[in-house]
């Protein structure tokens, strides 16, 4: 069985500190994102998994052994690059059959392994040719193949989709959570793309300067971010934060009554672009109109209530006009409260 | 009209450079050619008779090749180790990179003076060797009777002068391969030795085959070396045409030796074109 237990990694480049004290347990056949913006040390983390960088301090588990000193070759894991690392000396076969090879597999299983791969990731067709015959999409097909014919414990990817084109990756993303479905590999997907993310994974590490900002699932991510960079973060628009003033650990807003997790003082209220009801004017929060984005399933509209910036998803052709002014009805239900100082969740009432 | 003139554009640009070739490279080609099948202004293969017959033709033949044959692989075997090696080292690589191709800045006749300084009878090997107490006096090492220590030494004086050639070429080759295809190779299991035979070296073999045309076409030209280190006592290809030239004052005979060297060197590197040839659809 292959969980994965990372215990305290950190990491340092000279003065810079690249990974502050992490700590993450995957479970056996749980599909795991490392999800942040470039710099969060998501991908630096990664390679420590496989052993392709060391660690500061801490230690790396997979499976009960220790792998903290163990070199990158004994580890028995595999590994999707970004560029794909295809080897373009090689056969599509030689290519996918390479870590059976490395095992000393005999002929019949390296055969029978990569047809199987082969299969899975539809590239059957291919695999007397060379890499440099085929397209992007199928040279990252090569490289999952590559990885699952290993039957791996643990597969480790590292931006598999980021030079594929728009359409591509989302053919990709279903065909890949097919695939490892399947497979039922314990799996660490680096992505700095919230949609792959949450479309793929099982929970969402969200990474930031270093730290892991939130793990949860996709869902809970997305509806309850731990801070206001999460929330900023994941989902596309980002999370609205209005600062607000409590008293009597009640908040009056737009003519009703919240209970607020805090007796009194000031806060910021997170709230989806969903979430935001648009009402006559003179109703809720006044919103001043600034932009109209119809973007085919809804309306994004932008625009100001006071000082502070909203996005707010109306439904499609629901003819705002910028330069107007309506008034917003944020859901109860679907608010996050935030301390404005440390930028982290509150717990609600 | 615009477009006539796009089109000549590129023939323009390539002018002066062929102009420049013709003159500096193919004219005396031809002239070579044209004096080495002549004798007395008559068309004849007597140049040639004459190259073939000599004493010194068939040694200076056979030392050629058999410098070329020694050297060329131990050069390739070092550069490859050495530029492994710096691949390696973080601070101070572009120093000991720099360290090694100082050879490089020497002009081969300095570099052969070296090394005649080195090895001649009282030179720094026998002072060390009569210090250890291992010889009795001064030993000669570079006369026609000891030809094996001869060869031993215009070796090692070729190894150390030109090896870092080869070096420069092949550190430039290795960079231009992605660190991901080692560390691919690493995370499924291959060792060192195996991602360099299996993954680095099929990938080099660009650099490989541009490092050994260079090296493989100079080394046939060994002449400034063996000459200081051996005089004549080591008879190479490019020394007897220029014994013919000079000593001998026969222009057709220095002609023709120059000839057979442009044929030795134009079929070793048709020989390296064709075998470390890499297939389009292998290339990355």
């Amino acid at each position: 069985m292959a969980e994965i237990t990372i215990d305290g990694i950190a990491k340092s480049f000279g003065a810079t500190r690249a990974l502050e004290q992490i700590d993450l347990s995957v479970a056996d056949g749980e599909f795991v994102a490392l999800l942040g913006p470039s710099g969060c040390g998501k991908t630096t983390l990664l390679r420590i998994i496989a052993g392709l960088e060391s660690a500061t301090s801490g230690r790396i588990v997979i499976g009960g052994r220790d792998l903290t000193e163990v070199p990158t070759r004994r580890r028995g894991l595999a590994m999707v690059f970004q560029n794909y690392a295809v080897f373009p000396h090689m056969t599509v076969y030689e290519n996918v059959g390479f870590g059976l090879r490395m095992q000393g597999a005999d002929e019949a299983r390296v055969k029978a392994q990569v047809g199987k791969a082969a299969e899975l990731l539809h590239i059957t067709p291919y695999l007397d040719r060379y890499p440099a015959k085929l397209s992007g999409g199928q040279r990252q097909r090569v490289a999952v193949a590559r990885a699952l014919a290993v039957e791996p414990p643990v597969l480790l990817m590292d931006e598999p989709l980021y030079n594929l084109d728009a359409l591509l990756r989302l053919e990709m993303r279903a065909e890949l959570k097919a695939v490892l479905r399947e497979a039922k590999t314990t799996t660490i997907y680096v992505t700095h793309d919230q949609t792959e993310a949450m479309g793929l994974a099982d929970r969402i590490a969200v990474m930031h300067g270093g730290r892991i900002e939130q793990i949860d699932r996709p869902t809970a991510v997305y509806e309850r971010p731990a801070t206001t960079f999460v929330g900023g973060f994941v989902g596309s628009p980002p999370m609205n934060f209005l600062p607000v003033s409590v008293a009597n650990a009640r908040l009056e807003l737009a003519g009703s009554s919240l209970p607020a997790p805090r007796a009194s003082g000031d806060l910021l209220m997170g709230i989806r672009a969903e979430d935001l009801m648009p009402v006559a004017a003179g109703e809720g929060l006044p919103f001043d109109i600034a932009v109209v984005e119809p973007l085919g399933a809804h309306d994004l509209v932008t625009g100001r209530s006071g000082a502070t910036l909203l996005r707010v998803a109306a439904p499609a052709g629901s003819g705002h006009k910028p330069g107007t002014r309506i008034g917003l009805r944020p859901d109860p239900k679907r608010l996050v409260w935030m301390d404005p100082a440390s930028g982290r969740a509150l717990p609600a009432q | 009209m615009k477009r006539a003139q796009s089109r000549a554009l590129p023939y323009l640009l390539l002018g002066p450079s062929l102009v420049f070739l013709a003159v500096i490279f193919l004219l005396p080609l031809v002239q070579t050619i044209a004096l080495s099948f002549s004798e007395g202004g008559v068309a004849s293969l007597g140049n040639y008779r004459r190259m073939v017959s000599d004493l010194n033709f068939g040694l200076a033949l056979r030392n050629t090749f058999l410098l070329v044959l020694v050297v060329v692989p131990i050069q390739l075997a070092l550069a490859l180790g050495l530029s492994v090696m710096i691949e390696k080292i973080g601070r101070g690589r572009d120093l000991v990179l720099w360290v090694w191709t100082i050879p490089l800045g020497v002009s081969d006749l300095a570099a052969g003076l070296v090394w005649l300084a080195i090895l001649q009878d009282r030179g720094y090997l026998n002072s060390a060797l009569y210090g250890l107490g291992l010889v009795d006096g001064p030993t000669a090492w570079l006369t026609y009777e000891t030809p094996g220590t001869l060869f031993l030494g215009v070796v090692l004086a070729e190894i150390w002068r030109a090896t870092a050639i080869v070096l420069v070429i092949l550190v430039a080759g290795l960079q231009l391969i992605p660190k991901e295809y080692r560390e691919a190779a690493e995370v499924f299991g291959a060792r060192p030795w195996t991602i360099f035979r299996r993954i680095t070296l099929p990938l080099l073999k660009p650099s490989i085959q541009t490092a050994l045309i260079l090296r493989t076409v100079l080394a046939f030209e060994v002449f400034a070396v063996v000459y200081a280190i051996g005089g004549t006592n080591f008879p190479v290809l490019v020394g007897e045409a220029y014994t013919w030239q000079n000593a001998n004052q026969n222009t057709g005979v220095a002609a023709a030796y120059a000839m057979l060297i442009v044929v030795i060197s134009l079929a070793a590197t048709a020989i390296y074109l064709r075998v470390l040839r890499v297939p389009a659809e292998q290339q990355p």
